[in-house]
């Protein structure tokens, strides 16, 4: 640990230290290139910040957790669709017609259930088959796509419910409930990682997973409660988004995954497992926004956002690596 | 030689019986999972067959191997990539790229010289890559995540975010590669066999490809041995890179016009076709006839249940279906298995 010790901060704190650079950035920048009087750094502005990554963002701390096991969810946009399209048309099914705006719980909970279940055909494949997980929901991704367009053909699937848009543009404290749903995952999720036997084995799995065996570790129940997991926070997000806009086209969530997975290793969770925090994902999930946000606050084309984030990336990817690879440049073949 | 063979011979029945693995999967079993993919394929086409009798039509086979040939000559490449042991997630983007970035020289430069300018730029684009991955030895899941996203943004700044024409469709020979016959063969189809037998010799029969298994198969091992690790890596990104140039070409002279996410969410189903081939995504396993007869699959399936009557959006479940048996089968059969271990 001695040498290592401020490299380690410096890893552990690099999200924070990036997003304040972005924040420093645009906030000057802006105030040569914006075309708008107000600052970057505008309450308004961050507010809606929070707000709009709470989509992707409450999917990433999900996939942490997948990642930090040493698995990859890429069925995660499928499942986000198929959870919004239960939610939206359940509320218009003959059955639940009398119940008035009682149909909204009923409506959460079985999109949540869509989405559990569908996250534990996964967990239970990658259990008891051993195929990986990469090639198990890269299958889940084009099969749960294929349900979802199944379901209504190619039309959006629509239902406004004015309650519930009152509930999703309500702004308790001055946060919108979006944000609230994304600070809640974070913190509850936070919790179970570091304060839990869960979060401990999640670990322990994901560093060394034979070691994990002979600790008496039960590998497989564990991947499908984290697949789980990660299922219902996918249908969570879908249930938070869709409360405002009230359609859901069958391709909506298409390249969810890859966001995510990119806000979780900006973050520094490693692919291989066995380290990473819910923490650093958000501030991954923050800093992408940020991004998004300050390059269009600059005027700069929405377009070069992708160019941008694809890039930092790789960058990311390189300078992670030549943090670990230092003083054992001998070993390198 | 004989005697090493009969010895193992013996020796598998004993193993067996003292019950060393619980499950055995018997001869049958194993060529069942070995050849699995063959067997599916022969057993999907005389259900299609007998469900529907135009499936066997000449025409209808045609259209689909056509239509499966842009998908196919793409799996191409990422087959030299997954057996050299890495991940090419990034071909979508570099697919749309290809067509934006030809169909708009097509009207500056004039076709003859737009196609080796496009050829030109996406082999820069796939060197990059195999630079990060192959020099810098940068894990190739992320950096080609990364080149997704950046040669998506790389293209809609190109085209700024428009869709992308041939001013002049009539007089234009460029359509050649797209929508012509030569021998009443479409020529994206012998395009196809063209780069699958090339590539499958050179993965076969030479020593590069040679080189690709055992990079793949254990790369500290093939570094000892003497081979230049990163330059094989590298040299398949470039093939990869390649072969999608050919099917952005052969996409942009079909249409000859593209919104520029032509290729978005095409990564995932080529890679679909490869682990449908039988390539392992650990790598060092995997060959190009293969991945061909996992391209058909997925072309014919689709067509067979359209044909069979069921939605066209059912094919997607049942690759689904079929990926995960294939994979599971193929690990089973390795593992003498059919449950996994895992507690």
């Amino acid at each position: 640990m001695e040498p290592g010790t401020l490299s380690t901060y410096l890893k552990r704190g690099a999200i924070w230290g990036f997003i304040v650079l972005e924040l420093i950035f645009f906030s000057i920048a802006g105030e040569f290139l914006s075309l708008s009087d107000k600052p970057f750094m505008d309450l308004d502005n961050m507010l809606l910040l929070f707000k709009q990554s709470a989509p992707i963002g409450i999917i990433a701390i999900g996939m942490t957790l997948i990642m930090i096991n040493g698995n990859i969810d890429l069925s995660v946009g499928a499942i986000f669709a198929m959870s919004a399209v239960i939610f939206l048309d359940s509320m218009t099914w003959p059955i639940f017609a009398g119940l008035g705006d009682a149909v909204i719980p009923v409506a959460w909970v079985l999109a949540l259930l869509t989405g559990v279940g569908l996250g534990a055909i996964n967990g239970l494949i990658v259990w008891k088959t051993g195929v990986d997980a990469f090639i198990v929901t890269l299958g889940a991704m084009l099969g749960y796509r294929g349900l979802v367009f199944m379901y209504n053909g190619e039309q959006p699937t629509s239902h406004l419910n004015w309650t519930l848009v009152d509930f999703a543009e309500a702004q308790f404290l001055g946060i919108h409930t979006a944000t609230w749903f994304l600070l809640g995952v974070t913190l509850v999720l936070w919790f179970i990682m570091t304060r839990t036997v869960h979060g401990r084995n999640a670990y322990a799995i994901g560093d060394n997973r034979e070691a994990a065996v002979n600790a008496g570790i039960r590998v497989g129940p564990h991947f499908l409660i984290n697949f789980m997991i990660i299922g219902f926070l996918a249908a969570l997000s879908a249930v938070v988004f869709y409360a405002e806009s009230g359609s859901v086209n069958p391709n909506d969530g298409e390249l969810y995954e890859l966001w995510a997975i990119t806000a979780v290793v900006l973050g520094g969770t490693k692919l291989a497992g066995g380290s990473g925090s819910i923490i650093s994902t958000f501030g991954g999930v923050l800093a992408i926004q940020l991004l998004r946000k300050g390059l269009g606050h600059i005027g700069a084309d929405t377009e070069t956002v992708n160019l941008v984030i694809g890039l930092i990336l790789i960058a990311v990817l390189f300078l992670d690596r030549q943090l670990n690879l230092k003083g054992r440049e001998a070993l390198r073949i | 030689m004989s005697e090493i063979t009969s010895k193992t011979a013996n020796e598998t029945p004993a193993a067996r019986s003292k019950g060393a693995r619980p499950v055995q999967l018997g001869v049958i079993g194993t060529f069942l999972a070995r050849q699995g993919i063959l067997v599916a394929f022969a057993l999907f086409m005389i259900g299609f067959t007998i469900a529907n009798e135009r499936f066997l039509d000449p025409d209808n086979i045609m259209g689909v191997i056509r239509s499966s040939a842009i998908l196919g000559v793409m799996a191409l490449g990422v087959t030299f990539v997954v057996i050299s042991g890495n991940l090419d997630l990034s071909v979508g983007s570099m697919m749309s790229f290809a067509t934006i970035v030809v169909l708009d020289l097509h009207d500056k430069l004039g076709p003859a010289l737009a196609i080796p300018s496009m050829y030109a730029m996406v082999l820069c684009l796939g060197a990059f890559i195999g630079f990060l991955v192959g020099y810098l030895r940068l894990n190739s899941l992320i950096v080609t995540l990364g080149m997704l996203s950046a040669i998506h943004g790389l293209t809609l700044t190109y085209s700024g975010g428009k869709n992308m024409d041939i001013a002049d469709k009539e007089g234009t020979w460029f359509d050649v590669f797209g929508q012509s016959a030569v021998l009443g063969i479409p020529v994206p189809i012998l395009l196809f066999a063209l780069l699958a037998s090339g590539l499958g010799i050179m993965l076969a029969k030479t020593p590069f490809g040679r080189k690709v298994y055992a990079v793949g198969g254990n790369g500290t091992a093939a570094t000892f041995s003497g081979i230049r690790r990163a330059r094989v890596v590298f040299t398949c990104y470039l093939i990869s890179a390649f072969c999608v140039a050919t099917a952005g070409l052969i996409q942009a002279s079909r249409s000859l016009g593209s919104q520029n996410t032509v290729g978005q969410g095409l990564e995932l189903e080529v890679l679909a076709a490869v682990i449908l081939g039988g390539a392992s995504l650990m790598g060092g396993a995997g060959t190009i006839f293969k991945t061909v007869i996992g391209v058909l699959i997925l072309g014919f399936i689709q067509n067979g249940l359209l044909l069979v009557g069921l939605q066209f959006y059912a094919q997607y479940v049942v690759t689904w279906i079929i990926i995960i048996l294939a994979v599971w089968l193929d690990i089973a059969a390795k593992r003498g298995k059919l449950w996994s271990p895992i507690a």
